[in-house]
């Protein structure tokens, strides 16, 4: 049976008709799509039908550059070769893109030259990702600008656009919203300092289709929010802020707690995630009145105040992370979050100080809804009622499930 | 028949619980120990001096503790493989003995000599005792993967067969009638080196905080066994200003060269505590120091390409910024931040800093601030720190970093708060880096926010006598929490709004993946296994699933506008299309790749679900070959 099977096969590669072959289109454009790129291009070479595969539009329709120098990254870039052909063959195709650069201007800058000769190309999504250091903000801003503005004019059906940490204005916003302003979805552009507050209103007020929207605090305005809660406006789906501080003594405006309501009655689910990066006497201006958050993230240390001024305002609130704060526990501020954030369910403490029978009591009071719940061991201080050892015990009953405190190894 | 036997001291540089050594004695008529260092390797390689002093005062201690016996230790030098068919001509030899090495590199050079050693008709003892178990036992219980949380590696160690008692230590009574041949000229030709001898400029060279050696290492054991009864406290000491100072009563690298037998420490620990608490069973904690050793030894005896990222099947591939001068102030204690910049030169005077300061310069070179790889951190360590062992140094940069064993990334140490939080006010500082002495507490971990006044009364002006800060810690730490979540997202394919989800199912069995939150509450749920049901990346390394593009979506997914093409379009993006070819297409195991030993090292494979393990003996090259004498030669 074996032999036959054998001289088969054979005989079916050796005959000029062979299966494979003949194989119809479909199928392989089927089988290509699961092929990385490089075994497809080695399958091309191997007759004239996969060759015709290998150039198939539906396979190019989502594209990753990556663009690194050998001096700046451990990765390895995008053949050049590659790039050349795909502008010559495939841009019209491409749709979905995104750019990977290193910290290197260089790459920042070939990402910018691609961009620019997508001439023909109506693209949907479009991400320019900085993976290590921001070099996007390196690249003359008049280069940077009239390259975006190239896709912008040329693909008049953009719904994702993610820019973060790059040299992008407020003309530029203003030519994407006069191409893409039905279409435009997703917008991500964290630090872009280049960009007002009447820039992103612009953006909010044209683009009614517009569901996630990710930028800094200094673009918020309360005019921002209403205009996302305009009637003409869909249902606000995630809203990101990052709060963050150039130098210390930072002064922030303040937003309305009625442009907060209005926002939460336009759009009754929508996310609000925040982000602060601030020295512990900037918070002065938040969290004073009720606030619809629903992720917070204390990236540097926070104070026990504030932390008591979260447990109040913050209704909404489904995750805590808080990287840092005092040395004083947070029993009371943690009682208080557990009392009032009623959708609380994760929770993440890092550099922080909590009584165990304090966080006992936080736990049995959340119960199993918390399903993250992510604390260093050292936060956590033994006290007369609870060791070490105990505490496991203790919060795995009140949550249900086996939990021990994060550990990080003794060197 | 005659028996002559050599001893091989690698690591285990002891005469207590030195198990090969004495059954290696028994019924012997001769024996010789053994070092074998290669001189060339000593000047040209990455360790540092106060590492080979360690070594050096090690070998010093050995040898005067074998005259006591009427022996000597024999330093050779050489390498293995050259040394060894020499000596057991010349010496007579049938009987070989030494410690297990549980690192890749090492047992492969164990094998080599083993082939030698059974060419020459030399018998090979081997017994374990660098460890506390049997690495490949646990392994074995683990279903024959290394465990990759410490939960799960606890779990398993509670069902371990108790821990084998020390070996007697080698007394004259043991050595019996066994003798050692010496010749008039031993000194010249096999006494330990000086570290002139192997081409360190010693001028300047202060006293070593750390002396090497058996004595020092027993003597000290002694101290730290009387410190914890007189507090009486064997929970972990919570950190203060003068935790981060050494200690007469540390240990690690006593444990890292040997000259301390962890099983020893382990069972002088549970005397002590059955003494103290009154006979009640201590726990696990008791012996975090070393179960913390035990771990990385068993994650890493598998994984030649433990100490790499590129090819690590358990290492996160994070496209790491390649950033020289960045590297240069960091390590030289330059970067600005007198907490880190003490820290860096407590490290490089005295070659041992804190656990806790570990952390704080550890994420402060990687996730927290320089984005710069964990790699280049290790190799750092691995000049300067006395206990540095290629697994738990690898494996503690790995874990510091975010790059393995499914760790929450937000734990960011702060370079300014974390110091002073530990020591406020700044002495610590104020010993390592003299220069701020002038500073007050207020101003001494942020000195560049000190006023011009202050900045002239403490006689440092920041930005010419001290550097200005490096970087900005809160845009970079902005930026490098998002980088982290990009990459953690991809991994667990995680497309909720949550930070903490992001993390594929951790140590905790936190119900983030579906089902998980059942309540289940057996211990078996922390632990490999039951992840590995829930968590194709906790079964087979870190690997990147299937999706890739939109990844850079932190909320829901992309908008993909009902074209279903588009949804098959985006897997092809997938891991896998890496390749060593210099074809034209790109050879890509960047961010979207997160495969591990699945990279593929030719056309051949692209499978991207092979586990690693087992060595690829046909990988070899000058790297591995340099590696072997670097095993060997400390």
């Amino acid at each position: 049976c074996d032999s036959f099977i054998h001289s088969e096969a054979v005989e079916a590669s050796e005959s000029p008709d062979s299966n494979w072959a003949r194989l119809p289109q479909e199928l392989l454009l089927h089988i290509f799509q699961y092929l990385p790129l490089l075994d497809r291009a080695y399958a091309s070479q191997v007759c004239r039908g996969w060759n015709q595969a290998f150039h198939m539009p539906e396979l190019w329709r989502c594209f990753e550059f990556e663009l690194n120098q050998p001096a700046s990254s451990y990765l390895k870039a995008t053949h050049p070769d590659l790039i050349k052909q795909i502008i010559k063959r495939h841009s019209n195709h491409l749709q979905y893109v995104s750019f990977k650069v290193d910290s290197s201007t260089e790459s920042a800058e070939a990402a910018c030259d691609i961009l620019s000769q997508l001439v023909n190309c109506s693209l949907k999504t479009l991400g320019l990702i900085s993976t290590a250091r921001p070099s996007f903000m390196e690249v003359p801003k008049s280069h940077f600008i009239s390259a975006l503005t190239v896709v912008f004019v040329n693909s008049k059906s953009l719904s994702s656009l993610k820019i973060d940490d790059t040299p992008v204005d407020d003309p530029s916003l203003k030519v994407l919203v006069a191409n893409n302003s039905d279409t435009l979805k997703l917008l991500k552009m964290s630090s872009c300092p280049h960009v007002s507050p009447a820039g992103i209103l612009c953006v909010a007020d044209q683009c009614h289709g517009l569901r996630e929207l990710a930028l800094n605090y200094h673009l918020l305005s309360d005019e921002l929010l209403l205009a996302l809660s305009s009637e003409k406006h869909v249902h606000l789906e995630h809203l990101r802020i990052d709060v963050v501080s150039e130098n210390p003594g930072q002064h922030f405006h303040t937003i309305k707690k009625s442009s907060w309501d209005a926002m939460v009655r336009h759009s009754p689910k929508f996310n609000l995630v925040m982000y602060f990066f601030l020295y512990e006497d900037e918070f002065g201006p938040f969290f004073n009145d009720e606030i619809p958050v629903t992720h917070l993230y204390f990236g540097r240390s926070v104070s026990k105040e504030v932390l008591g001024r979260v447990g109040l305002h913050c209704p909404r609130l489904v995750e805590l992370v808080v990287c840092a704060n005092g040395l004083r526990p947070l029993d009371e501020e943690l009682i208080r979050i557990a009392k009032h954030c009623t959708q609380l369910s994760a929770i993440g403490l890092g550099e922080c100080e909590v009584s165990c029978s304090a966080f006992v009591e936080f736990v049995k009071m959340c119960g199993r809804r918390l399903s993250q719940l992510s604390i260093m061991e050292e936060v956590l201080i033994p006290d007369h009622k609870y060791s070490l050892d105990e505490i496991h015990w203790e919060v795995s009953k009140h949550l249900g499930r086996v939990w021990f405190p994060d550990m990080m190894p003794t060197w | 028949m005659v028996i002559n036997t050599i001893h091989w001291f690698r690591k285990g540089l002891r005469l207590h619980d030195n198990p090969s050594l004495k059954e290696s004695l028994l019924g012997a008529d001769t024996v010789r120990c053994v070092y074998i260092l290669d001189p060339w390797f000593a000047g040209s390689s990455n360790v540092g001096i106060n590492r080979w002093r360690f070594l050096l005062q090690s070998l010093e201690d050995l040898d005067s503790s074998l005259r006591k016996l009427n022996s000597r230790l024999f330093v050779i030098r050489g390498q293995p493989t050259d040394v060894f068919p020499r000596l057991f001509k010349e010496w007579k030899i049938n009987r070989l003995s030494y410690e297990y090495d549980s690192e890749p590199f090492g047992k492969e050079r164990d094998a080599a000599i083993k082939k030698l050693a059974s060419e020459a008709g030399v018998e090979v003892t081997v017994c374990i005792s660098h460890t506390l178990y049997d690495l490949d036992k646990i392994i074995e219980l683990n279903g024959g993967q290394s465990p990759l949380t410490y939960k799960r590696f606890q779990t398993l160690i509670s069902r371990m067969d108790a821990v084998e008692v020390p070996a007697e230590s080698i007394t004259a009574e043991i050595m019996g009638k066994c003798s050692t041949p010496l010749s008039e000229d031993h000194d010249d030709k096999f006494g330990v080196p000086s570290l002139e001898e192997l081409g360190f400029d010693t001028e300047g060279l202060s006293s070593a905080v750390w002396p090497g050696g058996e004595t020092e290492a027993l003597t000290r054991l002694e101290r730290h066994l009387e410190r914890k009864a007189w507090v009486a406290n064997f929970e972990r000491p919570r950190m203060n200003a003068n935790s981060l100072l050494a200690s007469p009563t540390g240990l690690s690298p006593y444990l890292r060269f040997g000259c301390l037998s962890c099983r020893l420490f382990y069972f002088k620990l549970t005397d002590l505590y059955r003494k103290v608490k009154k006979n009640s069973s201590p726990p696990l904690s008791l012996y975090g120091q070393l179960l913390w050793r035990e771990f990385f030894y068993t994650a890493a005896t598998n994984n030649p390409c433990f100490d790499k990222m590129e090819s690590n099947p358990i290492c996160v591939q994070i496209p790491w910024d390649r950033n020289p001068e960045a590297l240069a102030k960091w390590a030289e204690g330059r970067s600005g931040f007198p907490w880190i910049d003490a820290i860096m030169t407590q490290l490089r005077q005295e070659g041992w800093i804190h656990h806790l300061a570990r952390h704080a310069v550890a994420c402060f070179l990687t996730r927290g601030d320089l984005w710069i790889s964990w790699e280049e951190g290790m190799k750092v360590f691995e000049e300067l720190l006395l206990d540095a062992d290629w697994s738990v140094n690898a494996g503690s940069w790995m874990w510091l970093s975010c790059s393995s064993f499914f760790q929450q990334f937000f734990h960011c140490y702060c370079p300014v708060g974390f110091g002073r939080r530990t020591d406020p006010n700044g002495d610590y500082i104020r010993r390592y880096l003299p220069i701020l002495r002038g500073f007050p507490a207020k101003y001494i971990y942020d000195p560049w926010n000190a006023p011009e006044s202050v900045q002239k009364a403490a006689k440092c002006i920041i930005g010419v006598h001290y550097p200005k800060p490096m970087v900005h810690h809160a845009e970079a730490s902005r930026i490098n929490i998002e980088r982290m979540k990009q990459i953690y997202q991809q991994l667990s394919c995680y497309r909720g709004l949550g930070l903490l989800a992001t993390v594929p199912s951790n140590s905790n069995g936190n119900g983030n993946s579906s089902g998980n939150a059942n309540g289940d509450v057996s211990s078996d749920v922390m632990g490999f296994t039951v992840e590995a049901t829930h968590d194709a990346a906790a079964r087979s390394g870190y690997q990147m699933p299937v999706h890739s593009q939109g990844d850079w979506q932190s909320g829901v997914m992309m908008y993909l506008q009902g074209d279903p093409q588009a949804h098959i379009a985006t897997h092809q993006q997938a891991p896998g299309y890496a390749g060593t070819s210099t074809s034209m297409m790109c050879y890509s195991q960047g961010t979207q790749e997160m495969t591990g030993s699945a990279i593929p090292k030719g056309p051949e494979h692209h499978s991207t679900t092979q586990i690693s393990g087992k060595r690829n003996s046909e990988d070899s090259g000058n790297t591995k070959a340099s590696k072997v004498q670097r095993q060997s030669s400390h």
